[in-house]
C-alpha cells in the first residue's frame, strides 16, 4: 500500500482529540470556540492535505507515513481511499464552519468539546475500513448527542431506542458474516440485519423518526453535525454494497425512493423550520442511497457527487437556518418572519444552499442529480421518475421556506439583525464550493468516477468470491464494464481492490 | 483577422455580456458590497449594448457569408468516456437563434432602460437588477443552446428569475405568494423537461440537438428518432413548453404573475419569458414531423390556450392581467403555427407580438392616467358599443362564459381541490401519525416545536 507524505490522517484526528483535553479547562465559552476553532481549523489542514498528498500518489489507496498504529501493532487502522479522499476535508470543513458560524448567542449552549470529539470520531470513521472498526466508532459517534440530550434533560428514548438496535443489528450482522466460511455466501438474515441497521442509520422510512426528534431535542448544530456527513450512507458502502445480493440492493433503492418522495412530501407541510430542514435533508440523503444501491457505474458516481453537493449544500442551508434561528428564535414556516432587509446576504445565501441542494444549473449538485436520474432510469425507468418527483417537490419545499422566513411582511426588530463577519465568511466559503464546484464540476466527476469503479470492482470481486454461480448472473448488469485489472481507463496499475480486501472476513 | 475567429469572438462576447453582467452584480450583493444606482445601471446597459451589437455582427457575417449554422463549441462541460456519457457547452447560432437573441437584447435593453427610472430609489433597485441579469443570462443560453443540457440551464435560470420577480414587492404575503405557485408551476414543468432530458440522453447517448432534430440548418433538420420515441419526448416537451408559456391548463400563474413590478411584467409575461414555450417547440420542430399525432396535441393545445386566453381577458378588471391573457391568445396561436408546421410564420409571429406587448406593457401605467384624464374631461366613462358577441350569444349562455372566464377557467379551483388539497391533507394525516408515534416511544409530548406559538399572520395555505 503507498505511504502518504505525512501522517495527515492521525494528525487530523488526533488534533480534535488535544482540543477536547485543552477545552476541559477553559471555562469562558467564548474563549473556548476561539480554540475549538483553532483545533477543528488544524484538523481541516491535516485533512486537506491528506486529500492533496493522496491526489499526487495516482494510487487506489494509501495510509499515514509512520503510523503509529504500525509502529505500536502492526495494524493499519486508517486508511485513506478515493471514497474518502474527499469526504475527509468536507466532513472537517462542515466542522470548521458550524465552529465559526456559532453566534454568541450559541456559544452557552452548544458545547465546543463534545463537537470536537465528535469531529475525531468521525474523521476516524470515515479513515477506517476495518468493518469491526467501523461498527464501533459508528457507536462511538452516537455518544456526543447522546450525552447532550441527556445533559440538557431532553427526552432521549427516541433517539437512544433506534441506535441500539441499529448498533445492535450491525453488530449481531457482521458477527454472522465474518463467521461465514471462506467461499459460501453470507447467509440472509446476516444480509437482512444489515440492511435494516443501515437503514435505520440512514433514517430510512419508517425508521427516521429518531432523526426529528433529535432535530427536536438537540441543538441544531449537534443534530446537523450529526447526520449530515451521512455516515449511514457510508456504512452502507463499506458494510453491505460489497456483500449483499441484487435483491438486497434493490429493496433498498426502491425503500430509499419512496422516503425520497415521502420526505419531500412531508418537508412541503412541515409548521417549523427544523423539522423541515430534517425532512428536506433526508429526501436528499436517501436519493444518495439510491444511486449507491443502483450499484450502475453512472448512478454510482451520481450517488457519490450528490453526497458531496448535498453535504456541503445542505450543511450551508442548515448553517443559514442557524443562524437566523439564533437572532429569532425556533422559525415557524406557517407564518411570514420578513427577515430579508435586516439579514440580506443570509436570504441569499440559503436561497444558493438550497438551489444548490435540488441540483439547480450552475451549481454543484446539477451533476450529481442529472447522473443519479440517468443512472435510475436505465435500470428502472420509473424509479427515475420518482426520482425527478422527489427533485421537484424539494425545489418547491426550498422556494416555500425562503418566502416564509424572508418576505411576505415587514419586520421591525428592536436590534440589528446583520450577518456577522464570520458568519458571512463561512456561507460564502460554502457558497464559493457550491458554485465553483457547480461552473467546475469534472475534476470532482473524475475522482467520484474512479471511487464508483472501484466500489463496482469490490463488489464484483466480493461477490465473486462469496456468490454462487446464481448470484453471479444477477451482477450480468456490470458485464458491459472492462474486466478489472485490464482496464485501458484505469489510471493505476493493477492491485486487489482494496474494498474487497477490507471488507472481506476471510482476508488475512 | 479570418471570419471564424470572427464568429467565435463574437458568439462568445453575446454569451459572456450577460455572464459578466450577473458577476458583477450577483457577486458584489454577496460579498455584501452592492454597486450605486448609476453604476448597476451603466453596466447592464453596456452589457445589453455589447451583446446586441456583437449579435447583429454574427448575423451580418452569416448574412455576408451565406452560413445558415454557426456552430460555438465550449468543450464537454463534463465527460465520463468510459460511460460514453458527456454534457457539451455548445451555442448555435442559426435563422432561429439570432433573431430570438436580437429581440432578446432589444427588449432587455429597453426594458433595463425603463425600470432604472422606474424603480429609482426603490429599495430593491438592486435586487430586480441581479433578478434581471439571471433572466437575461437565462434567455441567451436557452436561445443558443446546441444541446438540450445547456438549453434546460438557460431555461431553469428564466424560471427562477421570474418567479423572485413575480414576488419582487416581498412586504406584501400576496405577491410572495404569486411568485411561489409561478415557481410551483415551473418547477413541475420544469420535471417533464428533465425526464426528456434524460431520455435523450438514454436513447442518443448525448443531449446534442444534432441527435434529436437532424443535422441540417434549421428549420430543415430531420429528428433521426422513431415515431413513437419523438411522440414521448415531444408530449413531455410539450408539458414543460405549457408550463413556461402558460398554456392551458397552467395559464393560471398567467394573472398572478402581474403583482411583479411593471418592467418585469412587461419583459417576462408580455413579451420574452411567455414565449419561450413557443420557442422550444420551435427549437425540436423537426421532432413534431415524425409523429402526426404530436402535431396534433400540439395544435389543440395551443387552439385551447388561445380561445380560453381570448374569453378570460375580455372580463378582467385590471390592465395587466387583461394584456396577460391578450398574450396567452396570441401564444396560443403562435402554438397552432408551429403545430402545422408553419415555422417562419411562428417565429415573424414571437417577434412582432413580443414589442407589441413590451410596449403595451410600458405604456399601461400612464395609460390609465390618460383615460382617467379624458374621463375627468368628458363626465363621464367613454361610450362603448356593443360587440358583435354581445348581440349573437343569448344571455344565459353569455352569463355562463362570463363566469367561466372571470373564475379563469376554473383551472385554479380544480387544482386546489383535486391536486393541493388531497396531498396536504395525506401528508398532514401522516405528520400525526408520526407525532402519535414517537409519543408513543417517548413516552410523552415528543415535539418541542408544538409548544411554539405563531406570533403575526398564519400563511392562508396552512390555515
Amino acid at each position: 500500500m503507498s505511504e502518504l507524505h505525512l501522517p495527515w490522517l492521525e494528525i487530523s484526528i488526533i488534533a480534535p482529540i488535544i482540543g477536547v483535553l485543552w477545552l476541559i479547562r477553559v471555562r469562558d465559552p467564548e474563549l473556548a470556540q476561539r480554540h475549538s476553532m483553532f483545533f477543528s481549523g488544524v484538523a481541516l489542514a491535516c485533512a486537506v492535505g491528506a486529500w492533496l498528498d493522496f491526489g499526487t500518489l495516482h494510487t487506489f489507496e494509501a495510509h499515514d507515513r509512520w503510523s503509529f498504529g504500525w509502529h505500536t501493532a502492526h495494524v493499519e487502522p486508517f486508511v485513506i481511499d478515493e471514497l474518502s479522499a474527499p469526504l475527509l476535508p468536507m466532513a472537517a470543513l462542515l466542522y470548521f464552519l458550524t465552529s465559526v458560524a456559532t453566534l454568541r448567542t450559541k456559544v452557552r449552549r452548544f458545547s465546543f468539546g463534545w463537537m470536537l470529539l465528535s469531529e475525531a470520531i468521525l474523521l476516524a470513521t470515515l479513515s477506517c475500513r476495518n468493518p469491526w472498526g467501523i461498527i464501533t466508532l459508528l457507536a462511538l459517534g452516537v455518544v456526543p448527542p447522546l450525552w447532550e440530550l441527556h445533559v440538557r434533560r431532553r427526552p432521549v428514548r427516541v433517539f437512544a431506542l433506534h441506535m441500539a438496535v441499529c448498533l445492535g443489528m450491525l453488530a449481531l450482522g457482521w458477527f454472522m458474516v465474518a463467521r461465514t466460511a471462506p467461499g459460501a455466501h453470507p447467509p440472509i438474515w446476516a444480509i437482512a440485519l444489515l440492511m435494516v441497521a443501515v437503514l435505520i442509520r440512514s433514517g430510512i422510512v419508517p425508521m427516521h423518526c429518531w432523526m426529528t426528534d433529535l432535530f427536536e431535542h438537540a441543538t441544531f448544530g449537534t443534530a446537523l453535525l450529526f447526520v449530515t456527513p451521512m455516515v449511514g450512507v457510508y456504512a452502507a458502502v463499506r458494510l453491505l454494497l460489497p456483500i449483499a445480493p441484487d435483491w438486497a440492493l434493490r429493496s433498498i433503492a426502491l425503500i430509499s425512493l419512496a422516503t425520497a418522495v415521502y420526505a419531500a412530501g412531508m418537508s412541503l407541510v412541515q409548521r417549523e423550520a427544523r423539522r423541515f430542514f430534517c425532512y428536506l435533508f433526508l429526501s436528499h440523503s436517501s436519493l444518495v442511497l439510491v444511486g449507491l444501491e443502483i450499484a450502475t457505474p453512472i448512478g454510482l458516481t451520481g450517488a457519490l457527487c450528490l453526497w458531496i453537493s448535498v453535504g456541503l449544500a445542505l450543511t450551508g442551508f442548515g448553517l443559514t437556518l442557524r443562524s437566523i434561528e439564533a437572532r429569532k428564535g425556533r422559525l415557524l414556516l406557517s407564518e411570514f418572519h420578513g427577515l430579508y432587509e435586516h439579514t440580506p446576504a443570509l436570504a441569499a445565501f440559503f436561497l444558493i444552499t438550497g438551489l444548490a441542494s435540488i441540483g439547480f444549473p450552475g451549481t454543484i449538485g446539477f451533476v450529481g442529480a442529472e447522473l443519479l436520474i440517468e443512472g435510475a432510469v436505465d435500470v428502472y425507468p420509473l424509479v427515475g421518475l420518482a426520482v425527478v418527483l422527489a427533485g421537484a417537490l424539494n425545489g418547491i419545499a426550498v422556494l416555500q421556506a425562503y418566502m416564509r422566513v424572508f418576505t411576505g411582511k415587514r419586520y421591525f426588530p428592536s436590534i440589528s439583525l446583520q450577518s456577522r463577519g464570520p458568519e458571512r465568511m463561512a456561507v460564502l466559503t460554502l457558497a464559493l464550493l457550491i458554485l465553483g464546484g457547480g461552473i467546475f464540476p469534472q475534476p470532482g466527476l473524475t475522482s467520484r468516477h474512479h471511487a464508483a469503479d472501484e466500489i463496482i470492482k469490490a463488489r464484483r470481486r466480493g461477490m465473486g468470491v462469496a456468490a454462487p454461480v446464481a448470484e453471479q448472473h444477477a451482477m450480468r448488469r456490470f458485464d458491459h464494464l472492462p474486466p478489472s485489472d485490464t482496464s485501458a481507463d484505469d489510471h493505476t496499475p493493477p492491485l486487489v481492490p482494496p474494498l474487497a480486501t477490507a471488507i472481506d472476513p476471510r482476508s488475512p | 483577422m479570418n471570419v471564424d475567429f470572427l464568429f467565435s469572438l463574437c458568439g462568445a462576447i453575446v454569451v459572456a455580456a450577460p455572464a459578466a453582467l450577473l458577476l458583477l452584480l450577483g457577486g458584489s450583493a454577496l460579498v455584501g458590497k452592492p454597486f450605486l444606482e448609476k453604476s448597476v445601471s451603466r453596466l447592464t446597459q453596456a452589457a445589453v449594448v455589447f451583446g446586441l451589437l456583437s449579435a447583429i455582427v454574427v448575423l451580418a457575417l452569416m448574412l455576408s457569408t451565406d452560413r445558415r449554422l454557426v456552430t460555438l463549441t465550449m468543450g464537454d462541460w463534463i465527460v465520463l468516456p468510459q460511460q460514453h456519457f458527456h454534457f457539451t457547452f455548445k451555442f448555435i447560432f442559426d435563422r432561429l437563434s439570432v433573431p430570438f437573441v436580437i429581440l432578446s437584447f432589444v427588449l432587455c435593453g429597453t426594458t433595463s432602460a425603463f425600470a432604472s427610472k422606474y424603480l429609482h430609489r426603490e429599495a430593491g433597485y438592486g435586487r430586480f437588477f441581479v433578478l434581471f441579469a439571471v433572466f437575461l443570462l437565462g434567455m441567451i443560453v436557452t436561445s443558443l443552446a446546441g444541446t438540450i443540457e445547456t438549453l434546460f440551464a438557460g431555461w431553469e435560470l428564466v424560471g427562477l428569475s421570474s418567479a423572485l420577480l413575480v414576488g419582487f414587492f416581498h412586504e406584501r404575503s400576496a405577491p410572495v405568494k404569486n411568485g411561489l405557485r409561478v415557481w410551483t408551476v415551473y418547477r413541475v414543468a420544469d420535471a417533464a423537461f428533465l425526464v426528456a432530458t434524460v431520455l435523450m440522453h438514454h436513447l442518443t447517448s448525448g443531449g446534442d440537438f444534432v441527435r434529436l432534430v437532424g443535422s441540417g440548418p434549421w428549420p430543415e433538420g430531420v429528428a433521426l428518432l422513431t415515431s413513437n420515441q419523438a411522440l414521448f419526448i415531444g408530449l413531455l416537451l410539450l408539458v414543460a413548453a405549457a408550463g413556461k408559456s402558460a398554456l392551458a391548463p397552467f395559464s393560471g400563474w398567467l394573472p398572478r404573475a402581474m403583482e411583479g413590478p411593471t418592467p418585469s411584467s412587461a419583459i417576462f409575461y408580455g413579451a420574452l419569458s411567455v414565449h419561450l414555450g413557443a420557442f422550444l417547440l420551435l427549437r425540436v420542430s423537426p421532432l413534431l414531423e415524425r409523429s402526426v399525432l404530436l402535431c396534433v396535441a400540439v395544435v389543440a393545445l395551443g387552439l385551447t390556450s388561445a380561445v380560453f386566453g381570448a374569453v378570460a381577458a375580455r372580463v378582467q378588471s385590471d390592465v395587466k392581467s387583461a394584456l396577460a391573457f391578450a398574450s396567452l391568445t396570441q401564444v396560443g396561436i403562435i402554438v397552432v403555427e408551429i403545430g402545422c408546421g408553419l415555422r417562419y410564420i411562428a417565429l415573424i409571429h414571437i417577434i412582432g407580438h413580443a414589442c407589441l406587448r413590451t410596449l403595451q406593457l410600458l405604456r399601461a401605467p400612464t395609460l390609465l392616467l390618460d383615460y382617467r384624464t379624458l374621463e375627468n374631461a368628458i363626465g363621464g366613462r367613454l361610450p362603448g358599443a356593443p360587440t358583435v358577441w354581445e348581440q349573437t350569444i343569448p344571455e344565459r349562455w353569455r352569463r355562463r362564459l362570463y363566469r367561466f372566464a372571470l373564475e379563469r377557467g376554473f383551472f385554479d379551483v380544480l387544482l386546489a381541490d383535486y391536486i393541493v388539497r388531497p396531498f396536504t391533507r395525506v401528508f398532514q394525516w401522516c405528520d400525526a401519525a408520526e407525532r402519535r408515534w414517537t409519543d408513543f416511544l417517548a413516552g410523552e409530548q415528543s415535539r418541542e416545536s408544538d409548544a411554539l406559538e405563531l406570533s403575526g399572520r398564519v400563511a392562508e395555505e396552512l390555515r
